[in-house]
Parts: structure tokens; C-alpha cells; sequence
């Protein structure tokens, strides 16, 4: 292990910049949310490509990203949404392990396609662990970089790399013969990437409560598209569409509602929970996004829209397995 | 065998529900059933989420499948019935889960100092319910509520059993800043905020005691289970807690 203080500093804090990692799990019956990175592939993969572990802390960027001088040599991966990184107006390559040169400043410009991007880091983030996890939950002022969304003047630390991982930028900086940037010849398959669209249809499974709702707002469900309005944000989106109404009122006794699940209040617009939910909830719910298909739900912008299909839950984690075992495959591809 | 039903929420969760009456009993089982599946260790259960009547069961479907392949209870890889294994497992838990009856809920005592500058809508509860301030606080503080649910926010308990002498509207517009600590009453529920944070509730006393620590374990005083006893004490008691906490 190497170790020393490699620092980034934050030029621009972007729109909603903050450090998240795979979640805070364990922590749900404290009433603590699981928060982590919105698009997990995308987290993974940016991981998997600078050498990290899989579930490091990475920076999740809005829309609008920043803009962040690197005072010492890294290797990043840009993975996820994209949001037009550039170096002194070149593009920096994405889904790609990438050597930057110490005194670059690196500014993502605007989001072309997709909505979040995942910045990883040789030696990852150097945060505390809170509760197990270095994800930023912004409501309680915990975890992350001092417990909120990055701001101009912050300085990041990074945690220490490995010595494959030294290895790695010397050999590219060698390569590299003077110039400021070079990206590794290494990129995960294309046929591993989710279905990233503006417009997805994303596979849900039935939620507990579909049966009470009346007939037409069942076959509506499916046939519609759900429009994603700009009160959406980490915690969920609100969606705009046919509406949803019971065939008769009932009460319900709140119990947990998880990352994925779609609920809709009384007006009859609902409501999609994502990594910043809350841990219980008691609103009828009508479907849940299969866990493969959250990381195309993290991509949709505002104006963006969602179709929905059903699925069994064999299914659902049939295609969890076919992820994971694309994962491996790309794990290996890297090692060798 | 008592009756419970088991449904999944996706395709990484299921719910062990026990009924659909918020009572002590059931509440009893759904602690019985958080305490035997946390004593197991099963390699594939992420957490538990117990809430009024239900237990959440966040596990890993890919842990399930290799947990059922090495019991050699099913070819490893066999996609199609995570579920259903899942819900073996956690079934033959629940039969074999003891009586509610063997539940010792662990009590807690929350001092409060109510009224005044902590308790800014004292007066307005005692008012809507006929009764003088220090009425408010005796019924209050006479109360043992037990706490359904951790949730909303970090530490915040749903508690049971206010009297409804107390019961009081929220207040038609939110405050932007509710302290840490506060003690409120919504409707017939009471409770506690553990962090600052916007709400609508009528304040009518805090506590001193932090609810809700992040570096502490666990990083929530109450758990769900608990029974909560409050107990009124003066400013000046309330500003010793303070002082004997930094």
C-alpha cells in the first residue's frame, strides 16, 4: 500500500455533488435511510475500472457537474449519465479507466444523456465511515463530506492505492509521453450496459396492494407513460399520468417500503421511491421495480418519461443474475 | 400456530405480516420474530425492518442461492425459486418462534421539561382540551406508550397509547425548524424529534437526552419494542442533563 495525501479541490460545486457509495445497510430499523449512489451499475463499474473495491464511495453528479482540480496524478473512471466531462475542452473518455496528470482540472459541461454520473477514484474517497457507509444521507447531516453536498473550496482527500494500482498510473504516465491525459484500452462490453433511454420501460413485479386498485387504473399502469416531473429528486419521483384510484378507500398500517417501490397517494399520482427514500411508508403500492432495471431509473431526467411491464419475480432475479455474472465477467477481464 | 402471511416487496424483500390491528400483541410477535431472525446469523439477511404489525426481510438473492445450493437443498444456480426458498427459511422461523408472551419489552424513561420556552404550544393543547397546562403535563407524563416503529427520521419513535384527554390537531402551518429533542403531539400521537428537522406537531415540552447519535451503537436510544415513560423536570434540571453531557 501506498500512502499519502492525494487531494482534489473543488472548483465548482456542480448542482448536487455529494459522495455516495453502495448504500448504509443495517441501519433501516434506527430509522436511518439507505441512501448510496443512484445508479449502482454505474458505481460498480467505475469501481471495478480504477481497481477499487465495488462498493467504494465515489462522487454522484446532477445534471450540472463539477469542476475539480487535481492537485497529484489519479485514475478515474467516469461512469453512468453523460454529463460532458472535459479537460481543458477535450473530452475525457467515459466507461474507461483514464490517467489524469497532477494539475488538471477536470469540468463536466452539461448532461448530454442520462442524469447522473459516478466519478471513481484510484484509492477511493477518504471520508469517515458512518454507520458502515461513507454515503451522504443530506436530510440528517451524516456521512459523506461533512455531511452535505459538495461546495466551491472543499478538499477531497483520497484513501491510499494498492500497488497494482500505483503500477497502473506509472505505466500510463510513461505511455502517455508528456501529455496530460490517457485513457486505459480496457472498457466493459457494451452488451452488459442497461437499456440507458430518456423514455425507459423498466420491469416491475406487482406490488402488495395492485389488486385494490380499480380495473381501469390497472390496465392504465401499463399502458401509459409515466411522466417524470421536476419534483423528483434522490429520494423519489413523482410521476405524472393516468391516475391511479382505488375501487374503494381503505387504510393502511405503514410498514417498510423499499428502493424501486412505486406507491401512490390519495391524488392518485405516484409516487417512485429511490436511494434516499424513507424506511416506512403507507401508501397503497401499486408495483416495484425490479432491482436490475433501478439503474435505468436513475438516468431519467425531468421531462424524461417511464413505461412499465410486468414481471414474475423469477423472473426479476433472473436478470439479477445475468447482471452479476456480467459483472464477473468484466471483474476477470480486469484482473488478467 | 398463531395466523401470518408472507408477501414479497420485489425481488429483495419479503414481509412477514402478522394481522392488521396495531396492538400489543401483535407488536409482541413481530419483536419475537426480529430477535429469533437476528440470532440466526443467515448469511443472505441484509436487515430487519419491524414496523406496526410486520417484519421486512431484506436479503440477498444471490447469497439465497448459494446458501439453498450448499444445504444441498436445491441444484446451486437454480434462479426460479429464490423466493420460495427464501420464504422456507424464514417460515421455519416463524413456527419455531416462542410465545409473544416470553417478550420483556425494556424501558426507558425520557425526562422532559415542559412548557415555556421548550414547550411553546403548552398552553394552546391545554386550552383545546379544556384542561390547565399542568393537567397536560400529569396526563402526559403518566402515559406508557410503547414504540411501534422507529422511522420518518433517524431515532423518531411511533408511539402507542396517549390519552386521548391530550389529543391535539397539528398546527395548520409547519414550523421550518423544529429543535432536536422536542417533545410534540399530533392527533392522539405523541413523540419525540430526534434530529432538527421541519414539522407540523404541537411542541409541548424536549428532552435534554439525545435521541439519536450517529457514531453510538445502536445510534438509536428507542427501539421498537421499548416502552417509553416521560418524566417532567424543571429548567434547571433540564440545563444539568445538558451540562453533564458535553
Amino acid at each position: 500500500m501506498v500512502t499519502g495525501r492525494l487531494i482534489i479541490e473543488v472548483r465548482k460545486p456542480g448542482m448536487l455533488t455529494t459522495v455516495q457509495d453502495a448504500g448504509r445497510q443495517g441501519y433501516q430499523k434506527h430509522g436511518v435511510i439507505v441512501s448510496g449512489a443512484m445508479d449502482e451499475f454505474a458505481l460498480r463499474v467505475a469501481n471495478l475500472l480504477v481497481g477499487n473495491a465495488e462498493r467504494e464511495a465515489v462522487l454522484e453528479m446532477t445534471m450540472i457537474g463539477p469542476a475539480l482540480h487535481f492537485r497529484a496524478d489519479a485514475l478515474i473512471a467516469v461512469c453512468g449519465g453523460d454529463l460532458s466531462p472535459t479537460r481543458e475542452g477535450v473530452p475525457v473518455p467515459q466507461w474507461q479507466p483514464v490517467w489524469v496528470a497532477a494539475g488538471s482540472t477536470l469540468e463536466w459541461k452539461q448532461a448530454k444523456a442520462g442524469c447522473r454520473a459516478c466519478l471513481a477514484i484510484a484509492g477511493g474517497l477518504s471520508v469517515p465511515q458512518v454507520m458502515g457507509s461513507k454515503s451522504t444521507f443530506l436530510r440528517a447531516k451524516i456521512g459523506g463530506f461533512s455531511g452535505r453536498a459538495l461546495q466551491s473550496n472543499d478538499v477531497l482527500e483520497l484513501g491510499a492505492r494498492t500497488a497494482r494500482q500505483e503500477e497502473r498510473i506509472e505505466r500510463l504516465r510513461a505511455r502517455a509521453n508528456g501529455s496530460p491525459m490517457l485513457a486505459e484500452p480496457v472498457s466493459p462490453a457494451w452488451e452488459i450496459f442497461p437499456n440507458y433511454d430518456l423514455t425507459p420501460e423498466v420491469r416491475v413485479l406487482l406490488g402488495r396492494e395492485f389488486e385494490r386498485f380499480d380495473e381501469a387504473s390497472r390496465r392504465r399502469f401499463f399502458q401509459e407513460a409515466y411522466a417524470v416531473t421536476p419534483q423528483s429528486d434522490r429520494m423519489g419521483y413523482r410521476l405524472q399520468g393516468g391516475a391511479l384510484q382505488l375501487a374503494k378507500p381503505f387504510e393502511l398500517i405503514s410498514e417498510a417500503v423499499s428502493i424501486g417501490t412505486i406507491q401512490v397517494p390519495q391524488e392518485g399520482n405516484p409516487i417512485l421511491l429511490l436511494a434516499d427514500r424513507q424506511t416506512t411508508g403507507g401508501y397503497p403500492r401499486i408495483a416495484q421495480v425490479i432491482t436490475a432495471d433501478l439503474p435505468l431509473l436513475a438516468q431519467v431526467k425531468p421531462g424524461g418519461s417511464v413505461r412499465f411491464r410486468q414481471v414474475t419475480i423469477g423472473e426479476a432475479h433472473a436478470a439479477l443474475l445475468e447482471r452479476e455474472r456480467n459483472l464477473a465477467k468484466l471483474r476477470l477481464a480486469l484482473a488478467l | 400456530m398463531e395466523a401470518y402471511e408472507l408477501y414479497p416487496l420485489g425481488d429483495a424483500a419479503l414481509v412477514v405480516n402478522f394481522g392488521d390491528v396495531i396492538g400489543e400483541q401483535i407488536q409482541r410477535r413481530v419483536q419475537v420474530l426480529t430477535r429469533c431472525l437476528q440470532e440466526r446469523s443467515l448469511p443472505w439477511l441484509i436487515e430487519l425492518v419491524p414496523a406496526f404489525t410486520s417484519v421486512t426481510v431484506y436479503y440477498d438473492p444471490l447469497l439465497v442461492m448459494q446458501s439453498v445450493g450448499r444445504c444441498g437443498q436445491g441444484a446451486s444456480g437454480d434462479v426460479s425459486s429464490i423466493y420460495e426458498s427464501v420464504c422456507d427459511m424464514v417460515e421455519q422461523v416463524v413456527r419455531q418462534m416462542p410465545d409473544a408472551g416470553s417478550f420483556q419489552a425494556r424501558e426507558v424513561e425520557i425526562p422532559v421539561c415542559y412548557g415555556g420556552e421548550y414547550g411553546p404550544d403548552l398552553a394552546e393543547v391545554a386550552e383545546g382540551n379544556g384542561l390547565w397546562a399542568d393537567e397536560v403535563v400529569r396526563i402526559h407524563c403518566s402515559g406508557e406508550y410503547r414504540v411501534y416503529l422507529i422511522g420518518f427520521a433517524p431515532g423518531f419513535p411511533y408511539l402507542g397509547g396517549m390519552s386521548e384527554r391530550i389529543a391535539a390537531p397539528r398546527r395548520s402551518s409547519p414550523r421550518l425548524q423544529i429543535p432536536a429533542g422536542s417533545v410534540g403531539i399530533a392527533g392522539r400521537q405523541t413523540g419525540v424529534y430526534p434530529i432538527e428537522t421541519p414539522g407540523g406537531w404541537q411542541l409541548i415540552g424536549r428532552t435534554p437526552i439525545p435521541l439519536f447519535l450517529p457514531d453510538a451503537d445502536p445510534p438509536s436510544l428507542l427501539q421498537a419494542g421499548d416502552v417509553v415513560r416521560f418524566k417532567s423536570i424543571t429548567a434547571e434540571e433540564y440545563a444539568a442533563w445538558t451540562a453533564q453531557q458535553k
